[in-house]
């Protein structure tokens, strides 16, 4: 039965599944990492950490296991990708112990709370600003000889891919904005829906300037989504875009506290599609497809074999655990 | 060329540095893990409240350690990409597999059981409890199952092809993961880690009986951590020699670089206990040797030929000094953990075991002595596997990513300063909680703490009468 799928693509969509995974779970958390100062310290900031500190850790995983994957399926990927985005991702990686740690040190030393929280808000910026950096890079097109990366160790910084930098850090906010609209009361919430409205505004300006610059990037990238017939298909992306963004204004003016964050993650959900439009069939954009990319059957079978077991059920425990948690939280925890 | 042998270099330092730096704190995990249960285990058998005691101690040490075994964990799987991606282009296909394994079993692992281990308690009874333990203590196991195995296979390939792109692809999944020298060295590897752990418990335990004699909990671990000495020390020795015997017969190079042969010995090499090996000279300056010795050792015979480095190409060279010292600093660790085992034995036959101040000062001396000997002999073995990253197929300077040295020395910069200040932290915090003295009805974690290392939260041990309480 095997034989008649292409493992190849079941692979890709694996993979591209774990990234969406740690998108949507640690993206609230590193926005509140973000907005983290925005918060008087008391309180507020408490109930802010209060509403990710159960779940939040098990999110990361997800980004190894989006790396390991990759590695194990894709392996001439992995190998061109990292070392061309070398500075970015060596960023992120100690972005994120130190976010990590700040999180824990925070609790057990509280003579210097204030310096953990900086290590907080700082490592949790460059992890996501790294991140977006990542997929801006990616995007433009890294340069590859033979099996190699082989540009210099800048590539990677060029406008555009400040710019989906920047829209990953304001886009990781407004989820972390969104999230607290949902999950608390009072004046964290008022002050919530208050940078929601902003940061929503902002990550629509965003979406829509790296859309527009995209097409231009890539002569593929233009083929795959205005030649007909397919634009049929890829103008309903933009178009739910707007939807969805008109819907999260209105409903968070009207004091909805769900449906924001919701939306927001619906925004990214869109966003990674019209990626996926863009690149797909390649993992080295322009360059690498994923069938040139892929490790042998052999390898592709090992791995389904387990990854078909334990990821339906890491993701049920998953799941549990947040209806666990659900409801409103403040600085005394959750009701 | 002189600026990618210099990246090179970089890359193997960062390598190097986050590894070793990583490497202390799964092997800690592994033999805590294993106490743990032994403890839970035993306090559920008798009932006696010394073990539950003990158990709330060593859990709170656990749970940090883990932490930062699972953050430094996360730059390993990164830095083969990051920086030996031509080793990961052709090493991927057999052992992206095997990592992911690792990634998956360790992840269903914290998610699952750890929160309840460090929680659960009062939520889902002693029994259920009690399973989480074990689950969480074969679980560390399972890890250092895959990530050895992929280790071995680096050093005694075999079960793969080569394809036209240069890939080694897996032909027979058997015999990857159970390679020539896997078993050998999981079990020299998790022997280490339960002599580590009993060295880290038998030095606290000497900590409070220097201070305070008749402390119950302080005797206790003392007296459980002397007993696993007493008896793994002398099987490590037995694992090692196995382990020893299967490199020659796999490793030759590896072993003529451990025992400092430069020459070969048609009849009979000899020991040398110490010396300064040349490499340049491709000799041993000042050598202090036992004729025919090693012989015993490794062929089980006095006038057994044993071939040394002059058999084998310069280029093919480990880096001689290196592994000939640091197999000898991890041995002579080695020794001392049989002493100590040994005057602990001593002590306890003449029934001084929590009096004798001599032994608890040595005691408390040999506590950093694992970590030392684990990571003296993972520089043996994988620096003795040089100069090739797969043995014999694939060079190191062949396996780097393209990158310049600027980069790597950036990163490496980054890497040192922030591992020194954030795991220097950690290990104060541990070093902190060491530092208590072990008491009657022992606080488990506090509850409402963000504990890094618990995964999700999982539902069961959740109390829901319980508030998380606010980072106070």
């Amino acid at each position: 039965m095997l034989a008649n799928i292409d493992l190849t693509v079941v692979w890709a969509l694996i993979i591209a599944f774990a990234v969406f995974a740690y998108i949507v779970m640690d993206g609230f958390d590193l926005g509140i990492g973000i907005l983290f100062p925005a918060f008087p310290p008391g309180i507020e900031r408490d109930t802010a950490m209060n509403s990710i500190a159960p779940v939040w850790d098990g999110n990361e995983t997800w980004l190894v296991l989006g790396g390991g994957g990759l590695f194990a399926v894709f392996p001439l990927a992995y190998a061109v990708i990292m070392p061309a985005l070398y500075a970015p991702i060596i960023a992120m990686l100690l972005g994120l112990i130190f976010r990590g740690v700040a999180f824990e040190f925070r609790w057990r030393d509280p003579r210097h709370r204030a310096l953990w929280d900086v290590a907080f808000t700082g490592g949790s910026v460059v992890a996501a600003l790294a991140q977006g950096i990542t997929l801006g890079a990616l995007l433009q097109g890294i340069k590859v000889e033979g099996r190699a990366y082989a540009g210099g160790w800048w590539d990677w910084l060029t406008p555009f891919s400040l710019l989906v930098g920047l829209g990953i850090v304001v886009g990781y906010a407004l989820l972390g904005a969104t999230w607290l609209v949902m999950r608390t009361e009072g004046s964290l919430q008022d002050r919530a829906r208050t940078f929601s409205l902003w940061l929503g505004a902002a990550t629509v300006a965003v979406i829509a300037a790296v859309s527009a610059a995209t097409p231009f990037l890539e002569g593929k990238y233009w083929e795959r989504w205005f030649t007909m017939p397919s634009v049929l298909l890829t103008a309903q992306v933009p178009l739910l875009v707007a939807v969805a963004s008109f819907l999260y204004f209105r409903l968070l003016r009207n004091g909805a506290e769900r449906t924001p964050f919701l939306l927001a993650l619906g925004l990214f959900l869109l966003s990674f599609v019209g990626l996926g439009i863009s690149i797909f069939p390649d993992v080295v954009p322009g360059r690498i497809t994923i069938w040139e990319a892929a490790a042998p059957h052999a390898s592709q079978v090992f791995l389904l074999v387990g990854a078909s077991v334990l990821i339906p059920v890491i993701l049920a425990y998953t799941a549990y655990s947040y209806w666990v948690f659900r409801g409103k939280v403040d600085a005394a925890g959750y009701h | 060329m002189l600026a990618n042998i210099d990246a090179l270099l970089l890359a193997r330092a960062q390598f190097g540095f986050t590894v070793a730096f990583h490497i202390v704190f799964p092997v800690f995990s592994i033999g805590l893990a294993s106490y743990l249960m032994v403890l839970e285990g035993l306090w559920l058998a008798t009932g006696r409240q010394v073990f539950i005691d003990l158990f709330r101690y060593w859990i709170k040490i656990f749970a940090i350690g883990f932490a930062m075994g699972v953050v430094s964990g996360l730059v390993m799987s990164y830095q083969f990409g990051t920086n030996w991606s031509v080793y990961a282009d052709k090493t991927g296909p057999v052992l992206g597999p095997l990592m992911a394994y690792e990634v998956l079993s360790a992840f269903f692992l914290e998610a699952g059981f750890l929160g309840v281990m460090l929680f659960g308690m009062t939520k889902v009874g002693p029994r259920l409890h009690f399973l989480a333990t074990l689950m969480v203590a074969i679980g560390t196991f399972f890890s250092a199952f895959w990530i050895l195995s992929v280790n071995s296979w680096m050093q005694t390939p075999q079960g793969y092809a080569t394809n036209p792109a240069g890939q080694f692809v897996p032909v027979d999944w058997w015999a990857i993961v159970f390679n020539p020298s896997f078993p050998y060295r999981l079990v020299h590897m998790v022997l280490a880690a339960y002599l580590t752990t009993a060295l880290v418990v038998g030095a606290v335990g000497a900590w409070h009986l220097l201070r305070e004699r008749t402390n119950e909990g302080a005797r206790m671990m003392f007296s459980m951590a002397m007993w696993m000495l007493a008896v793994v020390a002398p099987l490590q020795i037995l694992a090692g020699d196995a382990h020893g015997l299967n490199t020659l017969e796999h490793q030759p190079t590896k072993v003529m670089a451990m025992e400092g042969h430069f020459e070969s010995h048609p009849d009979g090499a000899p020991l040398i206990l110490f010396g300064l090996p040349d490499q340049e000279a491709g000799m041993v300056r000042y050598a202090v040797e036992v004729p025919k010795l090693s012989s015993l050792i490794l062929k089980h015979g006095l006038n057994e030929p044993l071939k040394g480095l002059d058999s084998v190409p310069r280029e093919n060279w480990p880096p001689v000094p290196v592994v000939f010292w640091s197999f000898r600093v991890m041995v002579s660790l080695g020794m001392l953990m049989l002493l100590l085992g040994g005057f602990s034995l001593l002590a306890r036959y003449k029934g001084r075991l929590y009096e004798w101040a001599a032994l608890h000062r040595f005691a408390l001396a040999m506590g950093p002595a694992g970590f030392v000997a684990v990571v003296a002999g993972w520089i043996t073995t994988e620096v003795g596997r040089q100069p090739f990253t797969v043995y014999g197929l694939l060079r190191t300077a062949e396996s780097a990513s393209p990158l310049q040295a600027p980069a790597v020395a950036a990163s490496l910069t980054a890497f040192v300063l922030i591992y020194f200040a954030v795991f220097g932290m950690g290990i104060l915090y541990i070093l902190h909680l060491m530092a208590k003295s072990p008491h009657r009805g022992e606080h488990g974690i506090e509850p409402g703490a963000p504990i890094r290392t618990a995964g999700i939260t999982p539902a069961p041990s959740v109390d829901p009468d319980r508030h998380l309480q606010p980072a106070e």
